[in-house]
């Protein structure tokens, strides 16, 4: 090991209280950017949720949707215009939409979000099934829940009871890990009885997933439908995606406080270990100076500093890292994931580095003031 | 005949501005010799440190020119000066200035790794000089678990480890009792008689007199030879104790 990193690391080790209290300080901001980016990531896959698990090449919906739980309406009667397009196979038409649930006995009343499709040409299905089949929607009271939303919604699981908008429900289906965003839990039902759950006339539906025929060009077909109906867009599924993912974030806000988090943890981070870098280095200065006197470059010094302020950002990513993976573990199944994809790991190792670079900075511009005459006077 | 490794030639230092104004150095002609032992005396604020700071190149002279085996110290900026001192002086400071946290060993090799210098071979030339200066026991000990005369002879071991031409030592004594006084001093004087180093000793402390070859005296910032008739004395009376 060179001499310098060796000198390094005892300067850290020296005075363990503020070492540790330095960690504590890296580590907290670490896991702040961390929790901040892993929010950000979890939201964004989960705003998404639904059009990642619709088996569809192009979506219609009503022109000026800003997301999948838009709940504009358009007439079905477009349906019959995409089917006539050549090269579309299937138009299936989605409701979707906000009603209340609430248990016949009376009781508080919840919000939910509907999803409604025919079952038979394989709309939005709920996934993850763990009880019941998703073909069992096509019964009239039949809805799909979630098992995690059985306490919010009062009822005990497959087979228990329920009114949507005065209309008798049963659970059919239970789903795993359909878990909402918004503080509404999922309800999946048929085409038909969505519409009733959400006062709509059959005439009306809220979107329509479009599967073109094998070895059809998606482009034609997308601008044929956007040129012969009007008043709706045409959108891939990426672009959904997209669209969707930019006005949670980005139009509700909620993007920015996530951002201003990792700011946060940023600026707090670099804040902690300039401040222990710097006071680490004024307790060395006599012997820096010394240094300075026999001959020592300014760059061997600063890299002795370097090497602290990365000895710092590694010890601290080490511990930062076991407790984020906790973290991300601990919230898997939660309304809201945390997930780090290795693209953020590697956007984490590489702020982190920057933070501890930049606050060595600090430091550094203490040394180069150092005047090697000061050894001989003290 | 010694050579000339060190020469100075009217240097002036001044201090402050206006009627604050203190000329800390005055004129200072001075030439340090390969094999010889300087003894620089005064008191207190008479400029013996900042003397030791230019003959160092850790301060620049407001006047005059300074050579250091045949580098010329005017207008050099921090780094060359730096780069001098690292490949031709040799510092012990009053107060060691050893780093707590490197043994005895690390902290003379840290002079060699400054120069770029490293591995097996600066370890075995740490341990080497170890052995000379009587510690070759503490190699592995801190300065904390060291006596003061011990981290002194550290520092000394630390400053010739490079091999530089001269040797300026800053009170090296002071910090010292008698016994540890003088095996610092003794070991001053050996470098200087067996490597042909140039070693100046800043001192106050008499029991540094017996070691030199030559004294020199400084008051008011001004330098003064010690009188011929008291050297060929005192150089005999050293002969007859030796």
């Amino acid at each position: 090991m060179p001499l310098s990193l060796t000198l390094a690391l005892r300067n850290l080790f020296h005075d363990r209280l503020r070492f540790i209290a330095t960690l504590i300080g890296i580590v907290f901001s670490v896991v702040l950017v961390l929790v901040q980016m892993g929010l950000y990531s979890g939201f964004g896959r989960m705003v998404t949720m639904m059009i990642d698990h619709a088996a569809t090449d192009l979506w219609v919906v009503s022109r000026g949707t800003n997301s999948m739980e838009d709940i504009s309406q358009f007439d079905s009667g477009i349906r019959d215009k995409v089917l006539a397009i050549d090269g579309v196979a299937e138009a299936v038409p989605l409701v979707i939409g906000f009603s209340d649930w609430h248990l016949p006995e009376g009781g508080e009343r919840t919000p939910v979000f509907i999803v409604g499709s025919d079952p038979k040409h394989r709309g939005l299905e709920p996934w993850n099934v763990v009880e019941g089949a998703a073909t069992d929607l096509s019964a009239p009271d039949a809805v799909a829940v979630d098992r995690s939303y059985y306490d919010r919604l009062g009822i005990s699981g497959m087979g228990s009871t329920a009114e949507i908008n005065q209309r008798k429900v049963k659970v059919a289906v239970v789903t795993d890990g359909i878990r909402s965003f918004t503080t509404m839990p999922y309800v999946f039902s048929g085409l038909d009885a969505a519409r009733t759950y959400l006062d709509l006339p059959p005439s009306k539906i809220s979107q329509i997933l479009v599967r073109v025929k094998h070895g059809t060009d998606l482009k034609r077909v997308r601008d044929e439908i956007q040129s012969k109906v009007s008043n709706v867009e045409v959108l891939t599924p990426q672009e959904f995606r997209q669209r969707s993912r930019t006005f949670w974030l980005f139009s509700t806000g909620a993007g920015a406080a996530l951002f201003a988090g990792v700011l946060l943890g940023v600026i707090v981070g670099t804040a902690i270990l300039a401040q222990t870098l710097y006071s680490n280095t004024r307790e060395h200065l006599p012997e820096f100076a010394a240094l300075r006197a026999i001959g020592c470059s300014n760059r061997y010094i600063f890299r002795i500093i370097r090497y602290q302020a990365l000895l710092n950002a590694a010890i601290g990513l080490c511990l930062a890292g076991a407790i984020g993976a906790v973290v991300v573990y601990l919230t898997a199944k939660s309304a809201l994931p945390i997930i780090i994809t290795p693209l953020q790991a590697g956007g984490l190792v590489v702020i982190i580095l920057l933070m501890c670079l930049v606050s060595a900075i600090v430091a550094i511009a203490r040394v180069v003031r150092i005047d090697p005459v000061t050894v001989l006077t003290r | 005949m010694s050579k000339t490794l060190l020469e100075a030639k009217n240097i002036s230092k001044t201090f402050g501005e206006g009627h604050v104004q203190v000329r800390a150095v005055d004129k200072a002609n001075l030439t340090l010799k390969g094999g010889e032992l300087t003894l620089l005396m005064g008191p207190s604020g008479s400029g013996k440190t900042t003397l030791l700071s230019i003959l160092g190149c850790m301060l620049t002279p407001a006047k005059g020119t300074l050579n250091i085996c045949g580098n010329a110290v005017e207008n050099a900026g921090p780094e060359r000066l730096a780069e001098i001192r690292r490949s031709h002086i040799g510092f012990i400071f009053q107060s060691y200035h050893l780093f707590p946290t490197l043994t005895a060993a690390e902290n003379i090799q840290l002079a060699l790794d400054i120069r770029g210098k490293n591995g097996s071979k600066a370890a075995e030339k740490s341990h080497r000089l170890l052995e000379k200066v009587g510690l070759s026991r503490k190699s592995k000990a801190f300065p904390r678990q060291m006596s003061g005369g011990e981290q002194q002879r550290v520092a000394i071991a630390r400053a010739i480890v490079a091999d530089p031409s001269v040797i300026l030592a800053d009170e090296p004594t002071a910090a010292l009792d008698t016994n540890n006084g003088r095996a610092v001093m003794n070991i001053l004087s050996e470098l200087a008689r067996d490597r042909d180093s140039a070693v100046l000793v800043v001192s106050h402390d008499p029991r540094a007199i017996p070691f030199a070859d030559r004294i020199i005296y400084i008051e008011d910032g001004i330098l003064k030879n010690e009188d011929p008739a008291a050297r060929t004395e005192r150089k005999g009376t050293r002969q007859r104790k030796n």
